[in-house]
C-alpha cells in the first residue's frame, strides 16, 4: 500500500474516532457514571 | 503482617513532599535568572564580560529551569498526588518513584552546569547533551511505570479525567523527548542531531510546540481538574465536557507545530495546516477554560475570601486569554508582523507566568500544608500579598511587551515612498528600552511574590511534621 493511503486511512479514521467519542458523551452526559467520575475527588474527604 | 497493613493503607507522600519543597526552589531560582537576563537586555554590561554569564547561555538556563525544574517538579508532585487520590492507592514502586525524584534533580544540577558551560545541542528548550538527554529517558520511563502502574492497580473503575491529561502529558513528552533529542554523539557532550535541513527545523518545532502544549498545558490542566474542585467544594462544571475537552485537545495540538516555521523553507501547504490547526485548538481550550472558571458557578463568593481560589481563577483567565492571542499569532498575517519580535515572548510569559504559574502556585498552597498535618499555610495574608504581586508583575510584563513588540514589528516593515527602510535595525532596538525596564520591574515583582512563598512553605514545613493521609477503608464504587 501507498504510504500516502495509510496517511490518509488514519488521519480519517482518527476523525471518524473523533466524532465517535462526541456522540458516546453526548448520550451519556447524564448517566449515573459521569457523575460518580466528576465526584471522585471527593471520595477520600475524611481530612 | 500488621505492619504491612498500615504501610499498604496510606499514601506515599514523602516523594510528593521533595517534589513540592523543590518546586517553590527552583521556582526562586529559575525566575531569578529571568531577572537576570532581563536587566541585562535593559544593561548589556550586566554579562559581566564573560562568557558564562552572557546572555545566550543563561536564556536557556532560565528556560530550563523555569519550564523543566519548577514546572517539571510541580507536574511529579500533584501528578502523584492526584493519581494517588482519585485511584485510591498507594504509589506503585515507592522506590522507583524516589528514583524520579533524585534521577530528576541530577538533570536539573546537570542542567545548570552545563549550560553556563556552554555545552548545548542548540534546540530550544532541548538544549541538554545527549548524555543528560538518556538520564531524562530513564527518568521519564520510571515515571510512565509508577503512574501508569498505580492506575492499572486503582480501587475504583473510573479513571479520573485529571489522570487522562496526566497520562497524556507523560506519554507524550517521552515521545517527543526521545524523537527530537536523537542525535549522533561525536564525542561526550557534543552530538548533531540526526535530522538535517527543514525537516531538523521541522522535528524541532513538532517537538517545541508540543512541549508546550502537553508538558505546559496538558499536565497543568490535570492539575486544573482536580485543584479547583477541591478548593472550590464542588465537582467539575460539566465531566462530559472534560471528556471533549480532553479528546478535542489530543486530536488537534499534534499538527500546530509549524506556525514556529511561517515564511521558512517549510513547505507552504505545512505552514497553513499548522495556521488551520492552531485555529482549531482554540475550541478545546476554551472549551476547558469555561469548564474551570464555570467550576465556580454558586461559589463565586468564595473568590472573595480565598487568595488560593483566586490564584486558580486568574489562571484560567490567563489560559483564555493566551489561547485566544496564540491562534490569532498562527494567523499567517499576523505573524509577519508578530514573529521574531518582542510580543512572542510577551505571548509566552502570559501563559508561562499567568497559566502555569499560577496554577501551580494554586496547587502547591494547597498540598502543602496538607502534606505537614497544617490545617492551612503559615501565613494566608502572605498568599494574598504574593497574589497581588504576581498578577501585577504579569500585567506590566505582558503588557510592556505587547506594546515594544507590536511597536518593533512595524518598525520594521515601514518602508519610505521610494522603498528603502525607515528604520535602521539598532533603531528598533533603542525604542524598545523604556519597555524593557518596565518588562524587568514585571518580572522582579513576580520574583518577589515567589520569594514570599518559599519563605511561607518554608514556614509552614518547620512548624508542621511530615503527615501520613490513609487511604479510605471502603473503596468506593464509582
Amino acid at each position: 500500500m501507498d504510504i500516502n493511503t495509510l496517511r490518509i486511512l488514519t488521519t480519517v479514521v482518527s476523525f471518524i474516532m473523533f466524532v465517535g467519542i462526541l456522540v458516546w458523551v453526548w448520550r451519556n452526559r447524564n448517566t449515573s457514571d459521569f457523575k460518580d467520575a466528576a465526584n471522585l475527588p471527593f471520595k477520600d474527604d475524611q481530612s | 503482617m500488621q505492619d504491612q497493613n498500615i504501610e499498604s493503607s496510606t499514601y506515599n507522600d514523602a516523594v510528593i513532599r521533595q517534589f513540592s519543597i523543590m518546586a517553590v526552589v527552583w521556582g526562586v531560582v529559575g525566575m531569578l535568572v529571568g531577572v537576570i537576563i532581563a536587566a541585562q537586555l535593559v544593561w548589556p554590561e550586566l554579562n559581566l564580560g564573560l562568557p558564562w554569564t552572557s546572555f545566550g547561555r543563561l536564556r536557556p538556563l532560565h528556560t530550563n529551569a523555569v519550564i523543566f525544574a519548577f514546572g517539571g517538579c510541580t507536574l511529579f508532585a500533584t501528578s502523584y498526588y492526584v493519581v494517588q487520590r482519585t485511584c485510591q492507592v498507594k504509589l506503585f514502586c515507592g522506590k522507583l518513584a524516589s528514583f524520579t525524584f533524585w534521577g530528576w534533580q541530577l538533570v536539573i544540577l546537570a542542567a545548570a552546569i552545563s549550560l553556563p558551560l556552554g555545552y548545548t545541542q542548540g534546540k530550544e528548550y532541548a538544549e541538554l547533551e545527549w548524555p543528560i538527554d538518556l538520564l531524562i529517558a530513564v527518568v521519564w520511563v520510571s515515571y510512565a511505570v509508577v503512574f501508569f502502574g498505580t492506575i492499572a492497580r486503582r480501587k475504583v473503575k473510573h479513571i479520573y479525567v485529571a489522570n487522562w491529561f496526566f497520562g497524556a502529558f507523560i506519554l507524550t513528552v517521552a515521545l517527543l523527548h526521545i524523537v527530537n533529542s536523537a542525535a549522533i554523539p561525536a564525542s561526550f557532550m557534543k552530538s548533531y542531531s540526526a535530522y538535517a535541513g527543514v525537516q531538523d527545523a521541522m522535528v524541532q518545532w513538532w517537538y517545541g510546540h508540543n512541549a508546550v502544549g502537553f508538558f505546559l498545558t496538558a499536565g497543568f490542566l490535570g492539575i486544573m481538574y482536580y485543584f479547583v474542585p477541591k478548593q472550590a467544594g464542588r465537582p467539575v462544571y460539566s465531566y462530559s465536557l472534560s471528556v471533549v475537552h480532553f479528546w478535542a485537545l489530543i486530536f488537534t495540538y499534534m499538527w500546530a507545530g509549524p506556525h514556529h516555521l511561517h515564511y521558512t523553507a517549510l513547505p507552504d501547504w505545512t505552514q497553513s495546516l499548522g495556521m488551520a490547526f492552531s485555529l482549531i485548538l482554540l475550541a478545546p481550550s476554551w472549551g476547558g477554560m469555561i469548564n474551570g472558571i464555570m467550576t465556580m458557578s454558586g461559589a463565586w463568593h468564595k473568590l472573595r475570601t480565598d487568595p488560593i481560589l483566586r490564584f486558580m481563577i486568574v489562571s484560567l483567565s490567563f489560559y483564555g486569554m493566551s489561547t485566544f492571542e496564540g491562534p490569532m499569532m498562527a494567523i499567517k498575517t499576523v505573524n509577519s508582523l508578530s514573529h521574531y519580535t518582542d510580543w512572542t515572548v510577551g505571548h509566552v510569559h502570559s501563559g508561562a507566568l499567568g497559566w502555569v504559574g499560577l496554577v501551580s502556585m494554586g496547587a502547591l498552597y494547597y498540598m502543602v500544608p496538607r502534606l505537614f498535618g497544617q490545617k492551612q499555610m503559615h501565613s494566608m495574608k502572605a498568599i494574598e500579598l504574593h497574589f497581588w504581586l504576581a498578577t501585577i508583575g504579569i500585567v506590566l510584563y505582558i503588557s510592556a511587551l505587547w506594546i515594544s513588540g507590536v511597536m518593533e514589528g512595524l518598525m520594521w516593515r515601514a518602508i519610505n515612498t521610494d522603498g528603502t527602510l525607515t528604520y535602521t535595525f539598532v533603531e528598533s532596538v533603542k525604542a524598545k528600552h523604556p519597555y524593557y525596564i518596565i518588562r524587568l520591574l514585571g518580572g522582579l515583582l513576580y520574583l518577589s511574590g515567589m520569594t514570599i512563598m518559599l519563605w511561607n512553605v518554608i514556614k509552614t514545613a518547620t512548624s508542621g511534621k511530615a503527615a501520613t493521609a490513609t487511604i479510605p477503608a471502603v473503596a468506593a464504587h464509582a
